[in-house]
């Protein structure tokens, strides 16, 4: 019973969280001073060339309605939620015309669904290892430089923290690449290793980060949590250090972790845009900058409101799994 | 107690620093110092110009005083209002309870939940570099009130059950009297350790915003120094101070709000507790 209610509220605010998200995104556009389609042909005119002025009214009825902005709101928002929701139809990007919006958010998605999934899987799984660590042993010196150090890293924005470690290894010291360039042909040997040594930098620049809160809020917990009278029962029953620090400390620190995880996932998520745009990584960040970047309102739409909607489904996925690892939501 | 103490200090220390540099410093600025081409350019660091200047003629020192400013002004703008609607939303809500309470309870899980730099992207694209920094600013306060929210309706839950409340409540003050006088000062502590975390947050996603090319590009922040300087190709110039000393900057900055803003309810909590 207890459960049915957990996923039952769970479920309905991710459907609150998606359709508010997908609403304030139709809205944006419409509220901002600044037609997308004035953006476009402004941009088609800059080129050069002089037009006629029946063939520029032409393009403007053209282009409004590829861009989804004809009839009353109510049309234009009802036609939204249906693309968004259902058919993931935006239809075709201007910049890469005529290759439909949703081929390059499919193939953007996984890039930065791999990147920010592989990321907080390192940095969660070594940052509570080490925490663990240095709250249990938290009178060492090691311990105490520990937190020090991800004291320090853990409130610098992955961007910034990237663009250190551009100048670094980049320029300075110039050992991986600046920019995100894959070679070989997909699925080999050979293009595996590229893509692992381009991405690198990326990789760390969120890993060292986001390893700095795991750190500081597993070694907080599990210095109180191994003074608890059941983990001193533990000691005294003659359970080995070991055990203790794995059956008793980190088996009950683990779980508020785990929620802290499925609430990191936007954060994380956001962050790693703008990580993608300075490195050129492939993925939706870096597809987001080029839809700015060519005033392809469709492509820009389409991968804003679908980035909303994996952040948001990423962070059920997790949710609905809790139930599963936390025994006393399971058996209530 | 011991370790809560230096790390509080330190963290006062960096934080003052940069308010000096910020909001004293600027004012013996010789000149405009976002103006191009007001001193020769690429000069090194000399007695006249402290961290030399760049390939568009602007004193890095001035100019990176002049960022501090802004940035600064963003981060304090952002978390006060948000502090302030959060503080106030929460205690209400928890206050009233009932349907009001979870009604306005879902509404700030639902806010924390979306997204929000992909939609910050998306206005200040639309804005196409012509968006000010007020509007950037109003769009952080719309998605952080909600954490200080959150925040102070559990408190306002927990004190409401409190016999002073209840003799409050009986003695016919009113909703907003015993919100302000009575639950307030329970909370201020706590709201100040948010107030600066927040300021933290404001400036890290304007300034995320700026490095992408999307923040107002008229003003000098520690983001769109970065930007300029990467667009000027600092880095293939050499021009180390530019573009490092907004970096170093933003990373040193944070340190200290951080150090403070942990210290402070490290230091709240054991005051409280003493109590």
């Amino acid at each position: 019973m207890h459960t049915i209610r957990f996923l039952a509220s769970r479920i309905a605010t991710y459907l609150l969280v998606v359709w508010i998200g997908v609403t304030i995104v139709f809205f944006v556009p419409r509220f901002v001073p600044g037609n997308p389609v004035d953006a476009m042909l402004g941009k088609i005119m800059s080129q050069g060339t002089t037009m006629d002025p029946v063939l520029v009214e032409t393009m403007r009825k053209t282009l409004t309605q590829l861009f989804g902005l004809e009839g009353t709101l109510w049309e234009q928002y009802s036609s939204f939620l249906q693309r968004v929701l259902i058919t993931r139809d935006f239809g075709p990007s201007l910049s890469y015309y005529p290759t439909p919006v949703s081929l390059l958010i499919a193939k953007a998605l996984p890039w930065s669904l791999g990147l920010m999934l592989t990321a907080l899987l390192i940095s969660w799984t070594l940052g509570n290892l080490i925490g663990l660590l240095a709250g249990y042993h938290n009178k060492s010196i090691v311990s105490k430089t520990i937190e020090t150090s991800a004291m320090i890293v853990y409130p610098i924005p992955y961007y910034i923290f990237a663009l250190l470690l551009v100048i670094l290894f980049a320029y300075v010291w110039p050992i991986f690449p600046f920019v995100f360039q894959v070679s070989g042909t997909p699925g080999t040997w050979p293009w595996m290793v590229s893509v692992a040594y381009n991405s690198v930098l990326p990789l760390m620049s969120i890993v060292i980060v986001s390893l700095g809160w795991w750190i500081i809020s597993m070694k907080a917990m599990a210095i109180d949590i191994k003074e608890e009278d059941f983990v001193q029962y533990a000691r005294y029953r003659g359970a080995s250090d070991n055990t203790v620090m794995v059956r008793y400390v980190a088996q009950t620190a683990i779980l508020p972790q785990i929620t802290v995880l499925a609430l990191s996932i936007g954060g994380v998520f956001g962050g790693s845009l703008i990580t993608e745009i300075l490195f050129g990584f492939p993925g939706m960040g870096s597809l987001i900058y080029k839809a700015i970047l060519g005033s392809d309102y469709n492509l820009m739409v389409g991968a804003i409101s679908i980035s909303i909607v994996a952040v948001a489904t990423a962070t059920l996925i997790l949710d609905l799994v809790y139930p599963f690892i936390d025994p006393r939501i399971r058996y209530n | 107690m011991r370790l809560v103490k230096p790390r509080l200090v330190v963290g006062l220390v960096i934080v003052s620093v940069f308010f000096a540099l910020g909001f004293i410093v600027p004012f013996f600025a010789p000149d405009d110092p976002t103006g191009w081409n007001t001193f020769f350019r690429n000069l090194p660091p000399n007695e006249v110009h402290i961290m030399g200047t760049n390939n568009l003629g602007q004193d890095i020192f001035w100019l990176l005083t002049w960022s501090i400013r802004n940035s600064l002004w963003i981060g304090l703008t952002v978390a006060g209002f948000a502090t302030v609607i959060g503080v106030l939303v929460g205690l209400f809500s928890g206050f009233m309870g009932g349907a009001i309470d979870r009604i306005l309870t879902l509404f700030m899980d639902v806010i924390i939940a979306v997204p929000s730099l992909p939609i910050l992207i998306l206005i200040s694209a639309l804005l196409g570099g012509n968006g000010s920094l007020v509007i950037i600013a109003a769009v952080l306060v719309l998605f952080n009130w909600p954490w200080p929210g959150r925040q102070a309706r559990a408190m306002s839950l927990s004190l409401r059950e409190r016999e002073f409340i209840n003799v409050a409540q009986a003695s016919g003050e009113s909703v907003p009297k015993i919100i302000v006088l009575e639950i307030m000062p329970f909370v201020i502590g706590w709201a100040l350790a948010n107030f600066i975390n927040t300021i933290l947050v404001a400036i890290a996603a304007e300034s995320g915003l700026a490095i992408i090319g999307l923040s107002s590009l008229k003003d000098a922040t520690l983001g769109t120094m970065i930007y300029w300087a990467m667009q000027h190709q600092a880095l293939l110039l050499e021009q180390w101070l530019w573009i490092l000393s907004p970096i170093l900057s933003i990373m040193l900055l944070f340190i200290g709000l951080f150090l403070v803003s942990t210290g402070w309810s490290d230091y709240f909590a054991t005051r409280r507790g003493r109590q």
